[in-house]
């Protein structure tokens, strides 16, 4: 134990655990008492560690999802510019502070607008964005179709399908076959 | 047979028109979600004065202009010049400077330098209250109505045609509104 050293101070005067250290088994219930608040402070710090990475995997799930308005091209997680580094700065304080993913979303949205969310919301006016390219696939699908059935059941007299011979020439084609 | 031949061309003008309006938006323009909406409420420091606190409330049934600016914004001194100009002329009644998250001193430096068309600047230190309004950069200019709603944002410096064209109107017929 290195307690006994001397500090000057007026608090050394009533401390009780100067006082005390010289007792044997007072020490000893200070030591088990050490112990025991060791282990304690271990439970807690390990429940506090996955709190902690509850909140840092939320957050950098949010801050993938949530659009950097400066760069536009680049999420929140992404972009280094100062309104993304705030802006992730306030989602860690709403998140800490127990809200929500979507009352975080609800949040940013209600300041600026659809834009900050990376997937735009499925809604009347996305939906030719989030429809638009099947629409323009289905058009292809039928028109190719349509192409291609007309070329399989062409009309008689197209290359496609060659006129039948006549009598005479197959009977020609027959002597020379011969 | 002729419309087989037209469809590629109407298809190309078609095509033409739509990159055409596509291509002349600016994306850097985000349509702000306040529009319509109450001003989101604050009570910041004075620049200058900073023990005294200004809230939202103090323009409550007046038509009032909030201009976001710093002095370490490159854009906010081509707006400055115009600024200085309508408040000399008295065209802006209640005009509002948010100083976001700018130095207070050099704050106080570039309007002593360049003239203050401030009614009142105020502090917005953390950019908290820039977060609230949807701020992505500055400077930004936001319209209030007498009833506290936000009527029109622009983002960029505001130019002398934005000014007389979109600005003047709207603040002249909010004045004429009950």
């Amino acid at each position: 134990m290195t307690r006994r050293v001397y500090v000057p101070t007026a608090h050394h005067v009533v401390s009780p655990i100067a006082v005390e250290t010289c007792d044997w088994h007072s020490a000893l219930a200070r030591w088990a008492i050490g112990l025991i608040l060791t282990a304690f402070s271990l439970v807690f710090s390990g429940s506090l560690v996955a709190q902690t990475q509850e909140i840092n995997d939320r957050y950098d799930k949010l801050a993938h999802e949530l659009r950097c308005l400066v760069c536009q091209n680049q999420s929140l997680a992404e972009s280094d510019a100062d309104l993304a580094k705030d802006l992730k700065k306030e989602v860690r304080s709403l998140i800490t502070q127990g809200k929500n993913d979507e009352e975080i979303k609800t949040y940013l949205k209600t300041r600026y607008g659809d834009f900050i969310l990376y997937k735009p919301p499925m809604q009347a006016n996305t939906w030719v964005l989030w429809l638009g390219p099947f629409a323009a696939l289905g058009v292809g699908a039928i028109v190719g179709i349509i192409f291609l059935r007309k070329r399989t059941s062409a009309p008689p007299n197209s290359p496609a399908s060659p006129r039948p011979m006549s009598a005479q020439d197959q009977a020609e084609l027959e002597e020379r076959l011969k | 047979m002729k419309l087989k031949f037209a469809l590629p061309l109407i298809g190309f003008v078609a095509l033409c028109g739509v990159l055409y309006v596509g291509l002349s938006l600016n994306p850097r323009e985000i349509p702000s979600a306040l529009i319509g909406k109450p001003a989101p409420a604050f009570s910041l420091p004075v620049l200058g004065n900073p023990s005294q606190a200004l809230t939202t409330e103090k323009w409550r049934g007046k038509v009032w202009v909030l201009n976001v600016w710093a002095s370490w914004c490159v854009s906010c001194k081509d707006e400055h010049p115009l600024f200085v100009e309508l408040s000399k002329a008295g065209s802006i009644a209640h005009f509002v400077g948010l100083n976001y998250k700018d130095n207070p001193a050099a704050a106080q430096k570039w309007l002593t330098e360049l003239g203050n068309p401030y009614t009142v600047s105020i502090i917005d230190a953390d950019g908290r209250v820039g977060i609230d309004y949807g701020v992505y950069g500055v400077p930004e200019t936001f319209v209030m109505d007498r009833k506290g709603l936000v009527r029109y944002k622009h983002v960029g410096p505001v130019t002398r045609k934005a000014w007389n064209e979109k600005i003047a109107p709207l603040i002249a017929s909010l004045e004429k509104e009950a």
